[in-house]
């Protein structure tokens, strides 16, 4: 059975992460693209939609994250959208996707704590893409 | 021993007031750091008008702020607070926040918000929450009052600086203990080179941190002598020469002779390392740099010019503050600590010099740092 895969983009200044999470997401079975930062992923979003975005929350500024989930879901409004950050560990201020009132400020599907396990991002990603 | 915090519940819906008021009578929060508690002591404002009529009369500690008020909204009472100075840390609550509130909110200095409807153990951690944020902020501004230089502010950076390395070289340990990409070594060896790279930044920047360390602290004991630069921009020369031939930079350097000033060698090799490595590192292939020293009236003249990336306009203004690396699509690649010129700052402050940027983006950098004798 072939099938095409599905494209999911990541968005993360960080240029280590990023490898290991395409790394991580290649070997579940999707395809790819990156971008190190919130213009570069807009400049991307521009000519490409993929079937889901995880962007890092905190790149050149500290809320680059949410203006680019924002701005992807302003164009690709059913394109799930994932905000991997550390941002918890760090200040010790929590952020949830759970209820309807949080998604309809935060424009983000699944708020998602980085250092994840494989697994549990696999089960995230499919349960998103409805797979 | 027990601390009041004074909070200020502006929300219309009386129920939504005693509520909170409810939850919050008998809560405390303790801090294991922190040898006494807080206990609250609830006021209650129907409005934002009212609310500014209180904060204007009495000083508050927590403001917890419904953004859907009858008169003026949520958003608009905090960018009034902002205005006042009002020393308070605010809560917004509410039922629908956009993006657009967040930002606006955050900006105008919004701790959290809590969206509504919550439970009380909702409320209570954000509450403790905020009121560790309190503390924390208030024993900043305590101590930058006493001059001690404790920087919660820059102690987070770093620890973000300290981490991301960390959390990269671990992701790529976990990668190989997993045999992700097979059983061959040299299908690791990118990863094992990104790890290396990383393990270096993070030397870079402990060395840098112990610099500035005892440049702040100033436990550094400053040997002031009389020393011949010129044997100092030699020495500085041959240290960055490796990365230079590495980068295929050339270096030519220009210098009067018997440059013979009052410092301490160890604080002229960092500034002149620090200017060396940024010219070589920021440099384009088959680059120059160009340093010279000359003797100016009752000064010493110090210029480091290179044909690297350059700085924008907007960029130059954030350059010597601590944790300041220009993100582009330019420096990418290049690993720094962000405190180079910082601590290059302080010690050209140090000789009461100056330091002098110019740059044009793609031509080059030329740095000039005036030292009086």
């Amino acid at each position: 059975m072939s099938e095409l895969k599905k494209l999911i983009l990541i968005v993360d200044d960080d240029q280590d992460y990023l490898e290991q999470m395409k790394l991580q997401i290649v070997q579940f079975g999707f395809d790819v693209i990156t971008a190190t930062g919130r213009e570069e992923g807009e400049d991307l979003l521009k000519t490409t939609k993929p079937d889901l975005a995880i962007f890092d929350l905190m790149m050149e500024s500290h809320d680059s994250g949410f203006v680019l989930a924002y701005k992807a879901k302003r164009m690709y409004p059913d394109m799930p959208v994932i905000i991997a950050t550390a941002v918890t560990t760090e200040t010790g201020i929590t952020f949830k996707v759970e209820t309807e009132e949080d998604k309809s400020w935060i424009k983000a599907d699944l708020y998602l704590e980085k250092g994840i396990r494989g697994d549990q991002l696999h089960r995230e990603i499919n349960k998103l893409l409805k797979l | 021993m027990m601390e009041k915090l004074k909070v200020l519940i502006v929300d219309d819906e009386p129920g939504i007031r005693s509520g909170i008021e409810r939850i919050l009578r008998n809560y405390t929060v303790g801090f294991p750091f922190l040898d006494e508690d807080f206990s609250f002591d609830i006021i209650e404002a129907a409005t934002g008008e009212e609310a500014l009529d209180i904060v204007n009369k009495e000083s508050v500690d927590i403001i917890l702020l419904d953004n859907k008020l009858p008169g003026i909204q949520g958003i608009e009472v905090l960018e009034e607070l902002n205005k006042m100075k009002i020393d308070a840390a605010v809560m917004m609550i509410t039922s629908y926040a956009s993006l657009d509130i967040a930002v606006k909110a955050t900006n105008f200095g919004a701790f959290n918000f809590v969206p509504k409807p919550f439970t009380p153990s909702e409320l209570k951690t954000a509450m403790e929450g905020i009121s560790k944020h309190l503390f924390l902020k208030r024993m900043t501004k305590r101590m930058k009052k006493e001059g001690k230089e404790i920087r919660f502010q820059f102690l987070s950076v770093l620890s973000h600086e300290l981490k991301s390395p960390l959390n990269a070289i671990e992701g790529y340990l976990n990668i190989m203990q997993d045999k992700q990409v097979g059983d061959n070594i040299n299908d690791y060896m990118a990863m094992i080179d990104r790890s290396l790279v990383r393990i270096k930044g993070m030397r870079g920047l402990i060395m840098d941190l112990l610099d500035l360390t005892k440049l702040e602290s100033g436990k550094k004991t400053r040997e002031l002598k009389r020393i011949d630069l010129g044997e100092i921009a030699k020495l500085a020369i041959h240290t960055i020469e490796p990365l230079a031939i590495q980068r295929n930079v050339k270096l030519n350097y220009d210098a009067d002779d018997e440059l013979i000033i009052t410092a301490d060698a160890e604080e002229i090799e960092i500034i002149l390392n620090n200017l060396l490595s940024n010219a070589v590192k920021y440099n384009k292939e088959n680059g120059e740099v160009h340093f010279n020293i000359k003797k100016k009236d009752n000064a010493v003249v110090l210029k480091v010019e290179d044909t690297g990336i350059g700085i924008s306009e907007e960029h130059i203004s954030k350059l010597f503050q601590e944790f300041t690396r220009i993100k582009t699509e330019k420096t990418r690649d290049i690993s720094g600590s962000g405190l180079g010129l910082s601590i290059l700052k302080k010690m050209v402050d140090l000789y009461h010099g100056t330091v002098d940027v110019q740059s044009t983006p793609d031509i080059g950098t030329t740095f000039v740092i005036t030292l009086p004798v």
